[in-house]
């Protein structure tokens, strides 16, 4: 190796770690669970759709996204759309809102609830899964619930009555006290393994949500990166042939 | 020579020769501008930085036909042309992608001029001509970055704009200029707007004046020889091969190597784990709740790193501001601040081999950082590697001229 190559060698190096190790070093504070998504899975989408405009639509807007667009991407025919997802006057071509008024939220809540089109681009899916599952009561709070993954959120758990009720794990005393878990104490209607899919479900969506594109740029992208790695080989040979004479 | 063209065409080349010395052009700088024959792999970042450029001023028109640069809108349209507009999103992704990708090039693109030689003497003015870009290319990128306001962008433009106010005497009123206002706010995304659409055709401009000195003074290479100073009888370098065909034929290869890199980037890692889209970027300006953490984008953070290594001097971060413009300040000197006998890196001795190594490896480490949350470890790290390269700069008239180096050939080597 002619030594001029160490220090460029160093710089690619480096190039190459400096996002990987911001990426490997980003987390901090509680642990979060794998959410384990796959956005191939239609059932998972369409469940996860219902669930979100059943318990969540109620406040949480998705003002980004259409319900038509949404509907056509997850396999919801539009007749179905109509029947059991639009509510209201809500057109197909309409985007994803919620009835509530913003300035009643901001009543009732004591802070703007927070549109949910993107959380799971500025969270991440498995922070949306963890928080889905991670509410423990708290009779300090105002609803009761405290969250795992949200200190102090400022909502109630949307899903007791499936979930059932969680206690937390509490580590070390006094002033050092903090929540290291939780543990059911209470089941729900469903199992611990529906809740867990139930979750995973609404993770998905908004993940889906969050850029509904992304299977399309997947795919296309192989075609491009195919198509270049067809266009290289002329190019390839062609700079080979002129360069053939040069000494 | 009278204005009659040197070369012989008809027709309707021949028709436009009469009137714009179009063949000339051709010949001048491209048939018959004659590169040296041994420029190898790092020759590659010069074209590919005017492929980016080409990329994000046509991509960054495209957008601007959707964007909407207001306070209430910006973030809305932004999501509007990666869901509602025809290809938005992959228009909006080469742009993004763009943005990080000419950085990388354009540092690689510095580094062979490190190790080449290339700011020294003929090629001082073809040097400070590029440092003018990359001033100008870092001034387009901190406009751009404010205008999907998002959250970083707020907070990110906040904290650069407040440094004006660390300025002795007029910082709180020049800062107030800047922005238009007293905080970030629409009057600062309209003007960041409209400068951000400016600034590319000035690049452009500079491309063109970067070029015009390159093809004066003769392109560089990795043995640091004037091919020029060798001519055959006909007056043309011995060691030269004429730009076109050849390393158009090797530069189309190249582009292609670099775009199947960038779509891969934009196809399949478009946020790139955090660096080139971050999270909190997805959350609407609010002016009302700081992050927890606040970085700028990848590409400035050394210079990040530095401004918050140097304490504060009776309470001001002034002295820190001035260490950050100095960092880039110093690159317009190296064609004076060298005084190495050879150009190239390959007949210097150790000594400046070392510390140019040193000097990359305390800009990778400030860049990182640069990127993470300041603690005490880190703050020692980059007050070290701040010194480190500043070092490079200030030392090397010292050890530029007491190195070893070794007998550079007549004619380049392959």
């Amino acid at each position: 190796m002619r030594p001029a190559i160490i220090a460029p060698a160093i710089f690619a190096v480096g190039l190459l770690l400096t996002p990987l190790a911001t990426v490997a070093s980003g987390g901090h504070g509680p642990e979060l669970e794998e959410a384990n998504i796959d956005l191939h899975d239609q059932a998972s989408l369409q469940r996860g759709a219902k669930y979100f405009v059943n318990y969540c639509m109620g406040c949480h807007s998705l003002q980004y996204m259409r319900w038509q667009r949404m509907a056509n991407d997850i396999g919801i025919t539009e007749v179905d759309l109509r029947k059991n997802l639009l509510f209201g006057d809500a057109k197909p071509g309409d985007m994803m809102t919620t009835a509530m008024r913003p300035e009643d939220g901001e009543k009732w809540f004591g802070t703007a609830i927070p549109d949910l089109t993107l959380v799971t681009r500025w969270r991440s899916p498995d922070w949306v899964y963890s928080y889905l599952k991670s509410f423990y009561t708290d009779p300090s709070r105002p609803y009761g619930v405290n969250n795992l993954v949200f200190k102090d959120v400022g909502m109630p758990n949307p899903f007791t009555h499936l979930q059932g009720i969680q206690d937390p794990l509490v580590e070390g005393h006094g002033a050092e006290e903090h929540v290291v878990g939780v543990k059911l104490v209470e089941q729900g209607s469903l199992s611990p393994k529906e809740f867990d899919t139930m979750a995973r479900d609404i993770t998905t969506f908004l993940t889906y949500v969050g850029e509904p594109i992304k299977l399309e740029r997947q795919r296309l992208g192989v075609m491009v990166l195919m198509f270049l790695g067809v266009l290289f080989i002329p190019a390839y040979f062609m700079k080979k042939e002129f360069w053939k004479d040069i000494h | 020579m009278s204005a009659e063209s040197k070369s012989e065409v008809t027709g309707f080349l021949g028709w436009v020769d009469k009137r714009f010395p179009i063949m000339d052009v051709w010949n001048d700088h491209l048939a018959k501008y004659y590169a040296p024959k041994n420029m190898g792999f790092w020759s590659f970042f010069g074209s590919l930085a005017i492929t980016v450029l080409v990329i994000q001023i046509v991509t960054g028109i495209w957008l601007a036909m959707s964007y909407k640069p207001s306070a209430a809108d910006a973030f809305a349209s932004v999501e509007y042309i990666m869901r509602d507009v025809d290809w938005g999103w992959l228009i909006r992704y080469m742009h993004s992608t763009g943005a990080s990708f000419f950085f990388i090039v354009i540092y690689l693109h510095m580094f062979r001029g490190l190790m080449w030689g290339s700011y020294r003497k003929p090629r001082e003015l073809l040097w400070m001509i590029g440092m003018v870009l990359y001033l100008a290319m870092m001034a387009t990128a901190f406009f751009g970055y404010l205008l999907p306001w998002g959250q970083m962008s707020y907070w990110g433009a906040q904290v650069i704009v407040n440094l004006f106010a660390a300025v002795p005497n007029i910082g709180p009123d020049l800062s107030v200029w800047v922005r238009g206002d007293y905080v970030i706010s629409d009057a600062t995304l309209n003007r960041f707007f409209a400068f951000h659409f400016l600034l590319p055709f000035l690049i452009a401009g500079l491309v063109f004046l970067h070029i015009v000195a390159l093809h004066r003074v003769g392109s560089s290479n990795p043995d640091g020889i004037e091919i020029k100073e060798n001519k055959d009888e006909n007056g043309i370098p011995r060691d030269g091969i004429p730009f076109h065909p050849y390393y158009t034929v090797k530069d189309v290869a190249g582009v292609i190597v670099f775009l199947a890199l960038f779509a891969a980037v934009i196809f399949f890692w478009p946020d790139f784990g955090g660096i080139f889209l971050e999270p909190p970027n997805f959350q609407p300006a609010d002016p009302l709740k700081t992050p927890a953490h606040i970085a700028p984008v990848w590409y400035f953070t050394p210079y990040y790193a530095m401004l918050r290594a140097v304490p504060p001097i009776a309470g001001s971060q002034f002295p820190g501001v001035v260490v950050m413009f100095a960092a880039i300040l110093f690159f317009f000197f190296l064609p004076w601040l060298d005084r190495s006998p050879v150009k190239s890196i390959r007949y210097k001795g150790p000594i400046f081999r070392g510390f140019l190594a040193a000097f990359v490896v305390s800009f990778v480490v400030l860049a990182y950082l640069g990127l993470m949350p300041a603690s005490d470890l880190y703050t020692l790290l980059a007050r070290i590697f701040t010194i480190v390269y500043f070092a490079f700069f200030i030392l090397m008239p010292i050890y530029s001229s007491i190195d070893k180096t070794k007998p550079v050939p007549e004619r380049v080597t392959t």
